[in-house]
């Protein structure tokens, strides 16, 4: 649902968690399911309209994941201030500061690989036969930070059921958008762009998997990943993939990124793990941004409960 | 006119001494006004950690500087300097231990077998003996020893370098653009002291630079 014009809106109100929560349990009373549907066929014009910090057109949910977390939320400035995109610089600030570079519309998300149904959609397309969520999750980075941040999105295994992949498909890859106009970091062969990222498809189809369009229940800013970004909350931050232009259905693992730069610290799984460390950090305690102490980071990031028994019988520490 | 002296005195070292200070009322006014960004401690911790890498290699620029230029004045800023880099390396030390570990004893000391926490310690204790004897006083009782025992801060720096190449997440240019800065300012050692004289290259001065010409300076 259409809320208001981004220039309507107080930047106060934006920012205001409580505000934030108060609308979010409206809206859950309110339970209009077709609000997602509005709310996608409104964002081609809204991406476009979108500038600057506090200017994302808002994003109405119509229903609230049953896993979100009741934590403090991290500010929306330290969320979209501090990031890890170095597709936009290896600077904490280059996200934000470089996002403009940045056009997320038009997008196109190509769906291929071992599928009965691939194809090529404009993004609104891509999105329209979703309803919304709130997913509010805990995000752990491999540097021993976190966050909670509410995500506005829905299940990636809606996408998969989609698609209809074959029972060649073992693995569901992504890739994120090569172009080093749009993203200057991409000049430098820091990575070997462009990033890809891959989950097993039991994974890949968990109710905890999210695709991401928003947060904060606005438009996905730029710097977080716009404007369509995996968010996997099991697992290191660098997993949740940003700015995702292929969904690709493949029978072998596939090699991430983050395999390839440093085969050593990163494996397939980079699940959230205390007792494994990631060379050169410990991953025992986590800085919960805001918080002045340190806390002890869970199994998989909390969500125990839920993905544990996706990993039974492997060693973890082997299949980091 | 002003004598070298008192040019010294109250001229280069003053300014000196407030330049060297900057980065940290520069890091406490940000603190102040909580315009640290979202991870202020991670930050803070970054912050001494580098002031006191780019301090070391400034140090070390001194005697290359002073050769090249034939300003030999610069030499009376050369202990402030390193001083100061010892100053930042046990800010960064602090915060490490309060503001990163919480004083905590088991985590202090489990953190040691990190390879690049090591490194950082033997580059602070090497630099705590260069502090300690650092005044005039030591350097007349120690005579030639103390030209030895401060070559220890070619040691330091290079496992300064060592220690941020060992930390890095993916990004290694920043610790290699610092490498090559220290293999520059110890490779024209290496030229100017063993090379150059073996090869009987005379400098702009016209003589050979040798060690215990270039020592013996305070
Ligand atoms: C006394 C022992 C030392 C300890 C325990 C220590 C510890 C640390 C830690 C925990 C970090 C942050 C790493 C991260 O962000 O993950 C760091 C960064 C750093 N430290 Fe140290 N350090 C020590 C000594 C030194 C010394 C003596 C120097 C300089 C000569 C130094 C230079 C640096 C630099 C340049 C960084 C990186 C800054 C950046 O990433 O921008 N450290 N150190």
């Amino acid at each position: 649902m259409y809320i208001g014009k981004p220039s309507d809106i107080k930047p106060s109100e934006i920012t205001d968690r409580k505000v934030y929560q108060q609308r979010r349990r409206f809206l859950g009373v309110a339970g209009v399911s077709a609000a997602g549907l509005a709310a996608a066929a409104a964002l081609p014009g809204l991406l476009s309209a979108s500038r600057g910090v506090h200017a994302q057109a808002r994003l109405a949910a119509a229903y609230q994941s049953p896993f979100n977390t009741k934590e403090a939320l991290t500010p929306y400035k330290d969320v979209t201030t501090y990031n890890n995109f170095y597709e936009f610089g290896v600077g904490k600030s280059d996200p934000a500061e470089l996002a403009a570079s940045l056009k997320p519309h038009p997008w196109t998300v190509t769906v291929d690989g071992a599928c009965a149904s691939p194809g090529a959609y404009h993004l609104e397309d891509f999105i329209k036969p979703h309803a919304l969520g709130d997913y509010v999750y805990r995000h752990r980075c491999v540097e021993a930070w976190s966050m909670v941040i509410p995500w506005v999105g829905f299940p990636l295994a809606e996408v998969i059921k989609r698609a209809r992949p074959t029972g060649a498909a073992k693995f569901v890859q992504f890739t994120t958008l090569l172009d080093p106009k749009m993203f200057p970091g991409q000049r430098f062969p820091v990575l070997d762009w462009p990033y890809t990222e891959g989950l097993r498809m039991d994974e890949a189809l968990h109710p905890l998997t999210l695709l991401a369009v928003g947060l904060y229940g606005e438009v996905l800013p730029n710097q977080n990943g716009a404007p369509l970004r995996l968010v996997v909350p099991w697992k290191y931050g660098f997993k949740s993939i940003k700015s995702i232009v292929r969904i690709s259905f493949v029978e072998q693992q596939p090699i991430t990124t983050w395999m390839r730069a440093v085969p050593s610290r990163y494996g397939f799984y980079s699940n959230v793990n205390p007792d494994v460390d990631t060379v050169p950090w410990s991953q025992r305690y986590e800085r919960r941004i805001g918080n002045l102490f340190k806390q002890k980071t869970l199994m998989f990031n909390g969500y125990g409960a839920q993905v544990a028994h996706l990993y039974a019988g492997m060693n973890l520490a082997k299949d980091y | 006119m002003a004598t070298r002296q008192t040019l010294v005195r109250y001229g280069l070292k003053p300014t000196v001494f407030v330049l060297c200070l900057l980065p940290l009322l520069r890091q406490g006014w940000l603190a102040y006004t909580g315009n640290l960004g979202a991870n202020p401690i991670g930050e803070l911790t970054n912050e001494t950690g580098v002031w006191s890498l780019r301090l070391l290699l400034v140090t070390l620029a001194i005697t290359p500087l002073r050769r090249l230029t034939g300003w030999g004045w610069l030499v009376s800023a050369r202990r402030m300097l390193g001083l100061y880099a010892f100053a930042y390396g046990m800010l960064h030390l602090a915060v490490y231990w309060g503001l990163n570990q919480y004083f905590d004893l088991s985590l202090i000391a489990g953190d040691l077998k990190r390879p690049y926490i090591f490194a950082g310690y033997l580059a602070l204790l090497f630099m705590v003996l260069l502090a300690a004897t650092s005044t005039d006083a030591m350097v007349r009782r120690l005579g030639r020893r103390w030209q030895k025992l401060h070559r220890l801060v070619y040691a330091v720096a290079i496992l300064g370098v060592l220690h941020y190449l060992l930390l890095v997440k993916i990004d290694f240019l920043p610790p290699l653009g610092y490498g090559a800065a220290l293999a520059a300012l110890l490779g024209w050692r290496l030229w100017a002291w063993q090379i150059a004289p073996r090869w009987g290259v005379l400098l702009r001065r016209g003589e050979p630079v040798t060690p215990t010409r270039l020592a013996g300076h305070r």
